[in-house]
């Protein structure tokens, strides 16, 4: 390939600018409405993840209200036992597959480029297509409410309850194919993620000197990518047996229901670690800088997240003790589930020995952190009791497995999540959250949540039955029902004060100066960037030279191995003034088209053929249009700095004859 | 690629040059999106081996309806259009493109062979009583097959788009990886066939 003289003219001869298949213009706009809905931004994807998963947070925390609000006293009346079978089930599939995943990827999608120090992810359009397919499968899902009433077999939807038999109305082909569609963003995510990571770290990022939530993204997206299919092929089979009447779980031809079982939870098991190792992962990168000390033995923590990545694949049928898979059966996995406690374990270790000894600074993402720690510690242990078969032979279906799994997916993922909110809102809005009210957003939802779901651990073990809509007086359920139910009112009103806060915050910050790159004293590199994040990123990208680089260029160490300052952080953070001319990837309206499309064949399966049609030729169309199309725009302008006019003529035109090279390499990437 | 000077004071988004791994974006994407669907095809073989036989009195066995001389012919057609497409491959790295087109156009035609061999044998099998949804074991085996016969389709969509692009001059050999990478595909969606072969056909 040569590069030609005349700058203007196109290179490689075979890529004339033009509107892809004549339909729309390249969309330019890099602020407003628009430049949403068209963005390939890794962080403007992310700070949308972050905010449709509140969005449905809000949904699936209405629906947990009215589970709690039915079970405030014994006969309850507010909702009937098909309505509550619908709200149960509709509230754990949007809390796991709408809120807890999608907010680990909005950290994974805005923070890890930084934490590696890249411009953008792999696939920029692919990111935005990961997205919106997320979106299109959130929307499809809950539209079920309007069109017939929600899934109704619980989030595991066991067969043969899941048949049309059992379940005559639409709700579980929504839930079916809804859940499709996530799979579908979920899966182009991961591939996405992992070769950024792999691919995309800046000079001397070496996979060892990574921090902690970029190897957790890692492991996370891994266990995603293999585990997601293993669902996808069940609901598959779910799909041709409701909609084609395949007898895959047909019991009078001979289907086996346990088939389901096993794999929904080859799926399942590995889910939950990929749902909790996100929130990990903030926390290791968050309590070092609150106890002013490195992570207690980094590889330790790393390792042990690689190792709860495979040890999460040996141990589904801890969930299925009571199916009747066989002594052997039992005896593995009770063993592996034990096993698997071990990695956890250590990474509980390694927190507290993080703290021990530090000066700790009680800010509100540390305390988020702490409540992990111990809020974690608990729904640990309540696990491992799981392990030992007889004792879960008791517990399975009570209120017993609900407080665990509440206790590590909301008392882990999600004070992580928090944790999270707090200590990178800054970095990504430009502002502080008010830290006085941070505190009593914890304190509020610490309380709150102990309250509803530590009376379940006593509910469980008294022998309530979980998912059912109603319980009779005199078994002693009344008292733990009603402080659950008081609980869950508390936890809610702390949303409301975590929304309250980010609101009250912003208005305060207009007479507040911007918090600067650093306002934490932080220690990795994202932190060495002006906040908000410019749209490039990093400029120059660093080198980095080791683990916690950013802190090692501020802090020095004097012999007798005292921490001193070697630098000032102005000195060693990059500033949005003067001239930034980074060419980032163009906009593109074809993921949001390809996403749409999706949905529409969902509706077509359900109720019209000719729907199919449409929303195939219109995913179909989109994706030819989307692989025609240079990534780069070649009749863009380059200075994508938001502050600044354009570049001067001459560099424009320097960057146009490598803009196209640059497109014509990447050009059929996405024809797969 | 392209010189160095030219592009000073503009750093440009160059994912695809100078990865951390050697290997290029495109390349490992595909490589990781095949282990994915290893998963897949994994889910669906236990699926099969479970239903390998229906209950009694519920339609055609295996043993009653395959053709195994035919679907060994299909077979063989299969593994060959993987030897084209290694041809395609080597004819755009010399920059042959000819040759590129007929190997292409070879590729997806013993593709399509295969894949008219599978109609031929559903419709056949449908003949003989065996519907999809007559017992467990025909929905297994539909199910399973069927799902290949849409990756190997998909497949030919890829392998002709890619001559639709070659003869429109869009495919020079600086992107000789675009069509390694739909190799790559093409011979994931073989070397499954030859696990299902054995599981479904040949292994009693």
């Amino acid at each position: 390939m040569t590069v030609t003289d005349a700058p203007l003219e196109l290179t490689s001869g075979d890529e004339p600018p033009r509107r892809t298949l004549g339909v729309f213009a390249r969309p330019t706009a890099s602020t407003g409405w628009r430049s949403w809905f068209t963005s390939v931004d890794h962080k403007k994807i992310g700070v949308m993840y972050g905010a449709t998963a509140l969005f449905f947070f809000i949904i699936g925390g209405v629906e947990a209200l009215l589970i709690r609000a039915q079970l405030w006293a014994p006969r309850g009346t507010l909702l009937n036992a098909d309505q509550y079978n619908q709200v149960f089930t509709m509230h754990g599939t949007t809390m796991i597959f709408l809120v807890v995943m999608p907010i680990g990827a909005a950290f994974a999608n805005y923070l890890m480029p930084l934490q590696i120090g890249a411009r953008d992810v792999a696939f920029p359009r692919i990111n935005a297509f990961s997205f919106w397919a997320f979106l299109a499968g959130g929307i499809f899902l809950n539209s079920s409410w309007f069109l017939g009433g929600g899934a109704d077999g619980g989030w595991f939807m066991y067969a043969p309850n899941s048949t049309v038999t059992f379940s005559p109305s639409n709700g579980i082909d929504f839930w079916n194919i809804g859940l499709l569609i996530t799979g579908i963003a979920s899966l182009t995510g991961a591939v996405n993620l992992i070769v950024t990571v792999l691919n995309m770290r800046a000079p001397g990022m070496t996979l060892m000197k990574m921090p902690v939530f970029t190897w957790m993204t890692l492991v996370s997206q891994f266990l995603l990518l293999f585990a997601i299919p293993v669902l996808t092929s069940a609901q598959f089979l779910l799909l041709f047996d409701r909609n084609f009447d395949a007898a895959f779980f047909d019991v009078a031809k001979g289907g086996q229901p346990l088939l389901w079982e096993h794999l929904f939870w080859i799926f399942g098991h590995p889910e939950v670690y990929l749902m909790i190792l996100p929130a990990f992962g903030l926390v290791s990168d968050i309590l070092p800088v609150f106890s002013r000390k490195p992570i207690f033995g980094y590889t330790f923590i790393v390792f042990s997240g690689v190792a709860i990545g495979f040890m999460g694949w040996g141990v589904w049928a801890h969930h299925m003790f009571v199916s009747g898979i066989g002594p052997v059966s039992v005896l593995v996995f009770s063993l592996a589930t034990m096993f698997i406690a071990v990695p956890t374990g250590v990474k509980i270790l390694n927190w507290t020995a993080t703290m021990v000894g530090g000066k700790i600074k009680l800010t509100a993402p540390m305390l988020f952190c702490i409540g992990l720690i111990t809020m974690f510690t608990i729904g640990g242990l309540s696990g491992v009791t799981h392990s030992v078969a007889p004792a879960d032979t008791q517990q399975t279906d009570t209120y017993y497995i609900v407080a665990h799994f509440h206790y590590v997916l909301f008392g882990g993922a999600f004070f992580g999540f928090m944790a999270g909110f707090y200590f990178y809102w800054p970095k990504v809005f430009g502002y502080l959250l008010n830290e006085k009210l941070g505190k009593a957003n914890f304190w509020l939802m610490f309380v709150g949540f102990n309250l509803t779901f530590g009376p379940m651990h006593v509910l469980g073990l008294q022998g309530m039955s979980r998912r059912i809509y109603t319980y009779d007086a005199g078994y002693g359920f009344e008292f733990w029902n009603r402080l659950a139910t008081i609980g869950a009112f508390l936890l809610a009103s702390s949303i409301a004060l975590f929304i309250f806060n980010i609101f009250y915050s912003k208005s305060k910050a207009k007479n507040l100066p911007n918090p600067g790159p650093d306002p934490w004293d932080a220690r990795t590199i994202e932190w060495m960037i002006p906040s908000p994040t410019p749209v490039y990123n990093f400029d120059p990208v660093p080198t980095v030279e080791r683990l916690d680089d950013f802190w090692y260029r501020k802090y020095g160490e004097t012999e007798d191995g005292r921490l001193v300052r070697i630098a000032s952080t102005e000195e060693v953070t990059q500033s949005a003034e003067g001239e930034h001319n980074v060419h980032l990837p163009s906009p593109s309206y074809w993921p949001l088209v390809a996403a749409i499309g999706l949905p529409i064949i969902g509706w077509g399966l359900i109720f019209t053929w000719w729907l199919c049609l449409i929303g195939g030729l219109l995913t179909a169309g989109a994706l030819y249009a989307w692989a025609l199309e240079p990534p780069d725009d070649p009749e863009a302008g380059h200075d994508h700095h938001p502050h600044e006019g354009s570049a001067p003529e001459g560099e424009v035109a320097v960057s146009d004859a490598e803009t196209d090279e640059a497109g014509a390499d990447r050009e059929v990437e996405t024809v797969g | 690629m392209f010189d160095p000077e030219v592009g000073k004071g503009v750093e440009a988004f160059h994912p695809t040059h100078d990865t951390n791994t050697g290997i290029s974006n495109t390349k490992l994407a595909m490589w990781l999106f095949l282990g994915s669907e290893c998963l897949l095809f994994g889910g669906l073989i236990t699926t099969y081996l479970v239903y390998k036989y229906p209950l009694p009195g519920q339609g055609p066995g295996p043993q009653d309806v395959f053709d195994i001389p035919f679907t060994s012919a299909s077979s063989f057609v299969l593994l060959m259009s993987s030897l084209t497409m290694v041809l395609a491959v080597s004819a755009i790295e010399r920059g042959d493109h000819h040759r590129l087109r007929a190997w292409l156009v070879a590729t997806a035609l013993l593709g399509s062979a295969f894949v008219a061999g599978q109609v031929y044998e559903f419709t056949a099998f449908y003949n003989e009583g065996l519907g999809f949804t007559t017992s467990r074991f025909s929905s297994a085996f539909y199910g399973l097959t069927g799902f290949h016969g849409v990756h190997v389709t998909v497949g030919i969509i890829m392998l002709v788009s890619m001559l639709l692009l070659s003869l429109r001059g869009k495919l020079p050999e600086h992107k000789a990886e675009s069509v390694e990478i739909v190799g790559l595909y093409w011979h994931f969606v073989d070397l499954v066939w030859i696990l299902i072969f054995a599981v479904v056909y040949l292994i009693p």
